[in-house]
């Protein structure tokens, strides 16, 4: 029987930490992510967890020595925010391109400056070419249940590659949900023993990683890391349906709500998502065939999924919650409009920029957004390139 | 995931036959990367000249003047990247150098 309870997306994912109980845990604190460390060290100190814990000094020395662990053959995980994030950017790239399989919850904070401590998604976007898969949750539950099954996704021998769990700042790691918890024992069994094949704290094998590459190799290994990024698309869908055997919950590359006869869509990652769905709700009740898809993998980036689901639309908003400063939109925007182009004919796409640093988003502003989009489709003119949602201007 | 103890990873490998990570699964191997393409200037032995003083070893930054039983031989022209430390030290000319093309 499944546990119900009560519980905060970081209560929720260092609960998960508990019940999976990895080697090693280095984090350093930053909000919002600061209650996963809190907890972890708690429960350590009392004697619920085996996990060594390393108390570092700052974010890049906590993903140096989550590297150097699993390196070593140590299942390794760390937390964190914003700058924190920020503060990492060069070790994520030595974990990924050395393929080690860390896990990370992310709590989505937006970067300074001005400084701000509320959700947006400019950290984990700013990160998003490191060659670390990122899976997004809607809600506590989701950040519980991706958190596990990232573990399993990163560690497969396909993969090889570390995962970001990310769930919404404050909206999701602070606000308290009623959601169901697994048996320990279930997780333990689901997730496994970390058994890397190669490892250097092997003593009957010789091993040098973190090796130097002359420019006759260095692309041969890139080429393999964006091999492992493709094998996960497959990966992610074989653990999800794993994951539901144990959970009851279907998850998969993105989830569609409402799309099967959609004329409007809407392209959303995160918490956002279930406001969204109320207001596709209200919209449907009012006749307008309105639908959702939620981006829950961003990394590897579902470009068939959502070009399938596109099909049939008449037009489509994408909504990021960060600016990419390219002057030219979001990155979700940038690359939903690449995975159409070529294979959905004649689909208005209008990319938002909504929701930064911690900006509410409420229901009447989706409402809003299928409003335009239904408009330029009725009046025949294309889009701004991007536009900010609900500005004061 | 390739999982093959490659001992020599040549440029002619595929992708494929490369270690995940570029990790080694061996020690020891670092002779086996031929550093002396990088020369673009050559030490020359003038062996009749040459007094065994031993002079020009110690100051190699690459052990490319092998020595045996107490004698310097040939240059390791696998190793050597032609910086001319050998030649500036010998106080015999017993070493010439020579940029490459003159
Ligand atoms: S320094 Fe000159 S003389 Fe002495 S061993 Fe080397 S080459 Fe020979
Ligand atoms: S030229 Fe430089 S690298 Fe070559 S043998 Fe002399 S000292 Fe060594």
């Amino acid at each position: 029987m499944a546990i119900s309870e009560r519980l905060s997306g970081n209560e929720a994912v260092s609960f998960a930490i508990k019940q999976i109980n990895p080697d090693v845990v280095a984090a350093f604190p930053i909000t919002p992510s600061t209650e996963i460390p809190q907890f972890i060290s708690q429960y350590i100190a009392n004697g619920e967890m085996t996990t060594v814990y390393v108390p570092v000094e700052s974010e890049h020395s906590s993903m140096s020595a989550c590297v150097g662990a699993q390196a070593a053959g140590a299942r390794s995980m760390t937390a964190t925010s914003s700058c924190g994030l920020a503060y990492m950017f060069e070790m994520l790239y030595i974990a990924a391109s050395n393929r080690l399989p860390i896990t990370m919850a992310c709590v989505n904070r937006a970067l300074s400056g001005p400084i701000n401590i509320n959700n947006d998604h400019s950290d984990s976007m700013g990160a998003r070419d490191a060659g670390w898969i990122q899976i997004y949750a809607e809600n506590a539950q989701e950040a519980y249940d991706n958190f596990i099954q990232c573990v399993r996704i990163g560690e497969h021998k396909d993969v090889h590659l570390p995962v970001m769990a990310c769930q919404d700042g404050f909206i999701t790691s602070h606000a308290v949900e009623r959601m169901e918890l697994i048996e320990t024992d279930k997780v333990k069994a689901f997730v496994g023993e970390y058994n890397p094949e190669k490892y250097l704290l092997n003593p009957d094998e010789i091993l040098a990683v973190g090796t130097y590459d002359t420019p006759q190799y260095y692309m041969e290994h890139k080429k393999a890391q964006t091999e492992a990024m493709k094998n996960a698309r497959q990966v992610i869908k074989d653990i999800a349906k794993e994951f539901e055997t144990i959970s009851g919950r279907k998850y998969d590359m993105i989830e569609e709500y409402r799309m099967e006869d959609a004329e409007y869509a809407m392209v959303i990652i995160g918490s956002s998502a279930g406001t969204a769905k109320e207001a596709i709700d209200e919209l449907r009740t009012a006749g307008v065939k309105a639908g959702l898809i939620k981006v829950r993998v961003f990394r590897p980036f579902p470009l068939e999924e959502i070009a399938a689901a596109l099909k049939g639309v008449k037009a489509v908003a994408i909504m990021d919650k960060t600016d990419s400063f390219s002057a030219a939109g979001g990155p979700l925007g940038a690359e939903v409009k690449a995975a159409i182009y070529g294979k959905v004919d004649g689909l208005v796409a209008a990319n938002y920029i909504y929701g930064l640093g911690g900006r509410d988003v409420r229901v009447e502003h989706i409402k809003l957004v299928f409003d335009e989009i239904a408009e330029l489709v009725k009046s025949g003119k294309q889009p701004e390139t991007y536009k900010y949602l609900a500005i004061r201007e | 995931m390739k999982d093959n103890l490659m001992k020599n990873i040549t440029p002619d490998n595929k992708w494929q036959d490369l270690t995940p990570g570029g990790f080694i699964y061996a020690s020891g191997n670092s002779a086996e990367f031929k550093t002396g393409d990088w020369r673009t200037a050559t030490p020359k032995f003038i062996e009749e000249k040459c007094k065994q003083c031993l002079l020009c070893v110690p100051v190699c930054p690459d052990c490319s003047i092998p020595v045996v039983d107490g004698k310097r031989l040939d240059f390791d022209f696998d190793h050597c990247k032609g910086c001319g430390i050998c030649a500036k030290v010998c106080p015999f000319d017993a070493i010439e150098f020579v940029k490459d093309g003159e």
